[in-house]
Order: C-alpha cells, then sequence, then structure tokens
C-alpha cells in the first residue's frame, strides 16, 4: 500500500475505470513475453528492491540515485488517465505518481538539454523475453521525450496504480505515463534517465521506423501503415457489443499539449 | 498406432467410427474457446483471443490438409486420403468463424469500419482473398464434383497453393516485435510445398 496520495487531480478523467485485473494481467511488456498475459505470469519474482536509475548527459548532477533517494519529499498523486496503445485498443488507469519535471528538476539540466532518454532494465536472467533469439526489438528498450514534453504537467512518473505500488508486470518500481502518446511510449521499469542535445532513437522507430516514430502523438488521422487509428476499442468490451469509440486527437488532451506541437507536420513526426 | 488405425479402416464399423471421431475431434477447438469465453476465461479483451485463436486453427487446418499427401506417400498411409476433403471444409469452417468473429466482436458489423478494413488494410485484404478462394473448392470437393469436372478439378483444386501463400501473408503481415511462430509455419508449408516440387522434377 502506498502512503496516501492526493486524489482528484485536474488532470484526471472521470471515464470509468478499467478493472484491476485487466490492468494488471492485460500487459505488454515484451521483456517478460509477446502475450498480453505473459508479464503477468512471467513477471512475479521481479526483484525491484534495491533499484537504483543513473542519471547522465547533460545534467549538472549526474550519479546513481537509489529508488529511496529518488521518491523522498515527493509528494505522490492519483490521475487517472486514458491509456491508448498503438494496437487501437485503450483503458482507463488510475495511476499514483508525480510530475517527472519535479525530477528532472533536481537533477539540473544543462542548457544543451534537449531530449531525456530513458532505458528500461536489460538483465535476461529476470525477463525471459530479452531472452528470445527470435525478437525485433534490441534491448535494452529504449524511450524518448522532448524536453518541453517531459517538463510537461501531464507528464507523470508512476510508482503505483489503483493505490497500491505498481506489480512488477506494469513496469514496476518505476514506470513513465505519457497518455497523449501511444502507450509504447510509456516506458516501464526505469534504470536511466539521460539527457542529450540529440534526439534519441526510440526502441520501435530503431524496429519499424515506418511504422513508429519519435513523437508517437496518438493521432486519428494519420494511420498506422497496417492498420487505422481513427476508432479504438476501449477494454473492456463485451463480445456481441464492442466498445468502439473515436480515437481523439493527442487522446482527448489536445487542450493542454497541442500547442507544444504548432507549426509541425504530424504526418512527418508521427 | 499407425497400423492399428490402417487396421480399423478395413472394416466399415472401424471406418465409420474413425471418421466421427476426426469429426468431432476438428470441432474441438471451437468447443474450447467458446467454453472459454462463456466462462469469462479470457481476460481484458476476448475478442482478440478468440479472433486470434480461430485464425490459427484455420491455418493449422488448411496446412493438415496439405500435409496429407506427404504424410500418404512418405510414411505409406494411404488411409489419410479420406480426410483431406473434411480437413480442408474444417480450414474453411475455421477461417469463417474467425472472420464473422472479427466482424462481430472487433468491428462490431459497423459498415463503415467494415469497408475501411476490407478496402484499406493489406493483411486483411489478403487473409479475405483467401477465404474468398476457398469457397469454390470447398463447392468442388464433392466426388461428384470431381467426376464432372475430370482433369479441370485438379487445375481448379490448385488454387489451394495460392490460398496457403495468401493465409501465410496474412499471418506474416500481423507480426509486431517475435517472429518465432510464423516462421514454424513458414518452415511447415515450405516443406509440405517443396515435397511436391521434388515429386514433380525429380
Amino acid at each position: 500500500k502506498l502512503r496516501a496520495a492526493q486524489k482528484s487531480s485536474v488532470f484526471s478523467t472521470d471515464e470509468p475505470l478499467a478493472p484491476y485485473e485487466h490492468v494488471t494481467g492485460y500487459n505488454n511488456f515484451y521483456e517478460f513475453g509477446l502475450g498480453k498475459d505473459d508479464p503477468k505470469a512471467y513477471a512475479q519474482n521481479f526483484k525491484t528492491d534495491p533499484w537504483s536509475v543513473e542519471i547522465s548527459g547533460e545534467v549538472h548532477k549526474p550519479g546513481t540515485y537509489q529508488l529511496e533517494d529518488i521518491l523522498k519529499g515527493v509528494d505522490l498523486e492519483e490521475r487517472i488517465y486514458r491509456l491508448r496503445c498503438v494496437e487501437a485498443w485503450s483503458m482507463v488507469i488510475p495511476w499514483v505518481g508525480f510530475p517527472l519535471a519535479s525530477l528532472l528538476k533536481r537533477f539540473e539540466p544543462t542548457g544543451n538539454a534537449r531530449y531525456v532518454e530513458f532505458t528500461t532494465l536489460h538483465d535476461p536472467k529476470q525477463m525471459p523475453g530479452q531472452r528470445s533469439r527470435f525478437g525485433t526489438i534490441d534491448w535494452p528498450y529504449v524511450e524518448g521525450l522532448r524536453m518541453d514534453e517531459a517538463m510537461h504537467p501531464l507528464t507523470l512518473l508512476a510508482v503505483g496504480v489503483y493505490g497500491d505500488a505498481l506489480p512488477p508486470q506494469n513496469g514496476a518500481p518505476l514506470r513513465l505515463v505519457v497518455p497523449w502518446k501511444y502507450g509504447f511510449k510509456s516506458i516501464k521499469s526505469i534504470v536511466g534517465i539521460r539527457f542529450t542535445e540529440q534526439m534519441p532513437v526510440n526502441s520501435w522507430q530503431r524496429t519499424a521506423p515506418r511504422e513508429y516514430g519519435f513523437y508517437a502523438n496518438v493521432n486519428p488521422s494519420v494511420n498506422h501503415p497496417r492498420w487505422s487509428q481513427s476508432t479504438e476499442r476501449r477494454l473492456p468490451s463485451s463480445l456481441f457489443s464492442p466498445n468502439i469509440i473515436d480515437t481523439q486527437p493527442f487522446n482527448g488532451y489536445a487542450d493542454q499539449v497541442a500547442d507544444l506541437y504548432s507549426g509541425m507536420d504530424l504526418r512527418k513526426w508521427y | 498406432m499407425v497400423l492399428s488405425i490402417a487396421a480399423l479402416h478395413r472394416s466399415t464399423v472401424g471406418r465409420w467410427s474413425f471418421w466421427t471421431l476426426m469429426f468431432i475431434g476438428s470441432l474441438a477447438p471451437l468447443g474450447w474457446i467458446s467454453l472459454q469465453a462463456v466462462q469469462q476465461q479470457l481476460g481484458a479483451d476476448p475478442a482478440q483471443v478468440i479472433v486470434t485463436f480461430l485464425g490459427i486453427w484455420a491455418l493449422r487446418f488448411l496446412w493438415l490438409s496439405l500435409a496429407i499427401t506427404p504424410a500418404r506417400r512418405l510414411l505409406g498411409m494411404a488411409w489419410l486420403q479420406r480426410y483431406r476433403r473434411m480437413l480442408g471444409l474444417y480450414a474453411l469452417f475455421y477461417a469463417t468463424v474467425h472472420l464473422l468473429a472479427v466482424a462481430t466482436f472487433i468491428l462490431g458489423w459497423r459498415p463503415d469500419l467494415l469497408l475501411r478494413e476490407l478496402t484499406e488494410r493489406p493483411y486483411i485484404i489478403a487473409g479475405f482473398a483467401a477465404w474468398i478462394l476457398l469457397l469454390p473448392l470447398a463447392v468442388t470437393s464433392t466426388q461428384g464434383w470431381q467426376r464432372r469436372l475430370g482433369k479441370r478439378w485438379k487445375r481448379l483444386h490448385w488454387l489451394v497453393y495460392p490460398i496457403a501463400l495468401l493465409a501465410l501473408l496474412h499471418f506474416v503481415w500481423l507480426i509486431r516485435a517475435g517472429y518465432l511462430e510464423v516462421l514454424i509455419y513458414t518452415l511447415i508449408l515450405a516443406f509440405l510445398l517443396g515435397y511436391r516440387l521434388y515429386l514433380k522434377w525429380r
């Protein structure tokens, strides 16, 4: 159980929540296998204590920080966000966490820091998916944000869900949540944060650059080359009346984030 | 085991009981997934699980129907020939239920979505084309049609090869992060088709 988190953030949606067992039993976390139920099945002995995060790059206070030190004095709050997967399904999830901006500022990025790159743990002993020879992703998993995206108040570092600590399959002990981008941007089990001048190449972009870009903003008018992004199935969905809804630009967070991209051609920067 | 099945096929009762066993056994995957769905054992997205499961079984029956000729010749199991038609028809059956599951559980029969999927999604077009091409094969799969068409029957049923390739393409096009499963199906099909080329050119 996490210490009492402040409820009812202004950023929270009041849409109905996905049930706990679906949030924690239906996961894309390829480090633990390709099936949606693999992470729950294979992540239960995942060691999250001790945990440290290496801070590096264009920053005045680099170093390896223990998770306890990162969380010391941080005010946790609940954020109920829509999560839109690039596979065209979505869920509403009550995260517990704190704004990424508050953490990044503590490390004092230099004037050259234009992007932030995140890295997931690489530990094939614990993560069976990283032992597979037939995968298409180069481990470790890497994601990135532009500095202004990282500093945006919607961008959350989550340590919990449904009022409890994150289970391993959801990216324990520390994961990113960027609600206006496709789910794969919200990198799990973070062990590295690097401040860079160059735009990082995220794992999915490296795997299939035609299909996945750096920005990955939820956008109903730019389809995935193999499927449509104009609608999504909100889970849980009943079989005989599938819960198909129209996908919103920036996953419904356009009022808060659209101006980050003014003047950009979002067809090019998908 | 193989010997006893061959022996079984020497009596009419044996033939019929084995035929019935195969017929009912082939319905087992559908029965299993339906039960799981009714008992709500399929997780947050039962639609996707059902669709994938049915698609894989359509592919398996198609591969099995293509395995009859090589198995018969390589293993000397002459009795297998009787089941080629049944396996082929089950491939169409599972492909049809797969298609209905997509339309019902994923697209909710929304005309705009159906049209979009069938016109814009290459992997769906490939899968749908395979299904369409299976239809004439199913219609002409009876002995009566076989007699009536004579030589042309073989030419028509040659279509099963492009159908298998379209079905494989449909599957390959869906890969996101792992290709082990697709690789296995590809290698099996390569063997099944390669063996035929070997027979032809040796």
